[in-house]
């Protein structure tokens, strides 16, 4: 970690890692938004956030003025060298138009509803394993017993990866997500073992084709053309990365909330018809997710002088607390029939694995509390919360109450 | 009464056909589309406003 001193002022320092922010940063995004909507930092080289709803809707829909090419932030400011265009690192999340439509409309169709609501037994029935496993405990950990496990087995799957491997699996989301304070050449240096093991992967199934995302990546053509070698490793990087920290984060954080509001837990047991609408608050109030952008030239937008190059983090979790674009925004209304959330983005970056999210949280909730109807937190101040851009509960011991 | 989605702001959040499935179906990208010519009777025109409710895209538009 490079040692900073703590953000005096979220104002003109913001921090996404620093210690304040990580454990609640809700009340810092309502101070922000009462009077600077956007706020400036000179950490990691420079950056902005906006904290309003409108403010987040107008960059993530621009992008003419802003660029994905790099959507976590780290400590190395990029230039030219860092945007290998027109691929970028991890399309299509790294694209921008006109490539972006072409690399986005490559993945959705494996991301649609039809295959993903296909999926349902399995994640099922691996929610029912790992409470098994942890049948008779008094005490378990909603994060690193039951949460930490789901998104791993249903990516690996997809992918075609052999399913001993979902521990490696976590661990690189740790190097790339949790790497984000780390001095650039180091952060390289970890990215080694990753690269190496999504090489010998495609190697693997170049040789034996099947039916995974890894061999449609390698078959599929455009223009009569297969894709690039780079292509194809940057969008398996990219289903690891946004498809675990992500969902693990918003199936931990709606379990903290329902250990700590037995009304709305009550609620959920007993009126099963609530799932669809909880599901979606869980999303809003949760959000794990912000991304980023760069500014691609010097402007004055939305009244600050932005650099070339600065960072933009998009404070989707912070517009889904705006009281402008939400009524209530900071109460959590289990039942709410009006809600435009943005937990899955805006624009043509829309989080394309969202239906395989919202299906592993849905029936991660739903077989946790028909096993456990009533629990809670069992130490509410050892809850724990991960550093970054994805958000969500790590540590988070939970009692069964029988 | 007709309901409509505008394709061009349609991002495949799916919020539409999942909480009216009557209504709304999904194409192979999994974008939103209408099913059959979208007329509504008054029952489904309190669907169709609850999926316009929840459509972050703000793609969805209902003639009156």
């Amino acid at each position: 970690m490079i040692d900073k001193p703590p953000v005096e002022d979220f104002a003109t320092g913001w921090d996404h890692a620093d210690a304040q922010w990580v454990a609640d940063p809700y009340p810092i995004w309502d101070d922000l938004r009462g009077r600077c909507p956007v706020a400036h930092t000179d950490r990691y080289g420079g950056g902005w956030f906006p904290s309003t709803h409108a403010g987040v809707s107008q960059i993530a829909n621009d992008t003419i003025n802003f660029t994905s090419r790099t959507v976590i932030i780290n400590n190395g400011r990029p230039g030219e060298d860092a945007m290998p265009a027109p691929i970028g690192v991890a399309p299509p999340i790294s694209s921008d138009p006109p490539f972006h439509q072409i690399a986005r409309r490559l993945i959705l169709p494996a991301f649609a509803p039809g295959p993903i609501n296909a999926l349902e037994p399995r994640v099922r029935s691996l929610c029912v394993d790992l409470l098994d496993r942890l049948d008779g405990h008094e005490v378990v950990n909603g994060g690193t017993e039951y949460a930490q496990y789901i998104p791993p087995a249903v990516i690996s799957r997809m992918l075609g990866f052999p399913e001993a491997d979902e521990d490696l699996f976590r661990e690189f989301v740790h190097i790339v997500i949790g790497g984000i304070d780390l001095p650039e050449q180091q952060r390289i240096e970890e990215f080694q073992p990753i690269e190496e093991y999504f090489t010998a992967q495609i190697e693997d199934h170049q040789a034996n084709p099947r039916d995974d995302l890894t061999s449609y990546l390698l078959n599929v053509e455009v223009g009569g053309e297969k894709l690039a070698l780079e292509h194809v490793f940057g969008t398996m990087i990219l289903v690891l990365i946004a498809g675990i920290d992500t969902s693990w984060s918003a199936i931990g954080a709606s379990l903290w909330h329902l250990a700590k509001s037995p009304h709305d837990l009550e609620r959920l047991v007993n009126e099963p018809e609530l799932m669809p609408f909880a599901i979606e608050e869980f999303l809003r109030f949760y959000a794990p997710v912000t991304m980023a952008r760069l500014v691609k030239q010097d402007m004055e937008y939305l009244g600050c002088p932005m650099k070339e190059y600065d960072w933009i983090l998009l404070g989707f979790p912070a517009a889904n607390r705006d009281p402008a674009a939400f009524k209530d925004a900071n109460r959590f209304i289990i039942d709410r029939q009006e809600n435009r959330h943005l937990a899955f983005g805006l624009g043509i970056h829309r989080c394309a694995g969202s239906n395989l999210a919202r299906l592993e949280l849905r029936v991660a909730i739903e077989e946790f509390i028909k096993r456990y109807p009533r629990f809670e937190l069992a130490d509410p101040s050892a809850v724990t919360w991960a550093p970054g851009q994805i958000r969500g509960p790590r540590n988070l011991p939970i009692r069964i109450l029988r | 009464m007709k309901v409509s989605i505008d394709a061009e702001r349609c991002q495949g959040h799916g919020r539409c056909f999942s909480l009216a499935p009557g209504l709304f179906d999904f194409d192979d990208l999994g974008n939103g589309v209408v099913i059959g010519d979208g007329v509504l009777s008054d029952e489904t025109l309190e669907l169709a406003r609850l999926a316009q409710a929840n459509c972050p895209e703000h793609a969805i538009f209902i003639e009156e």
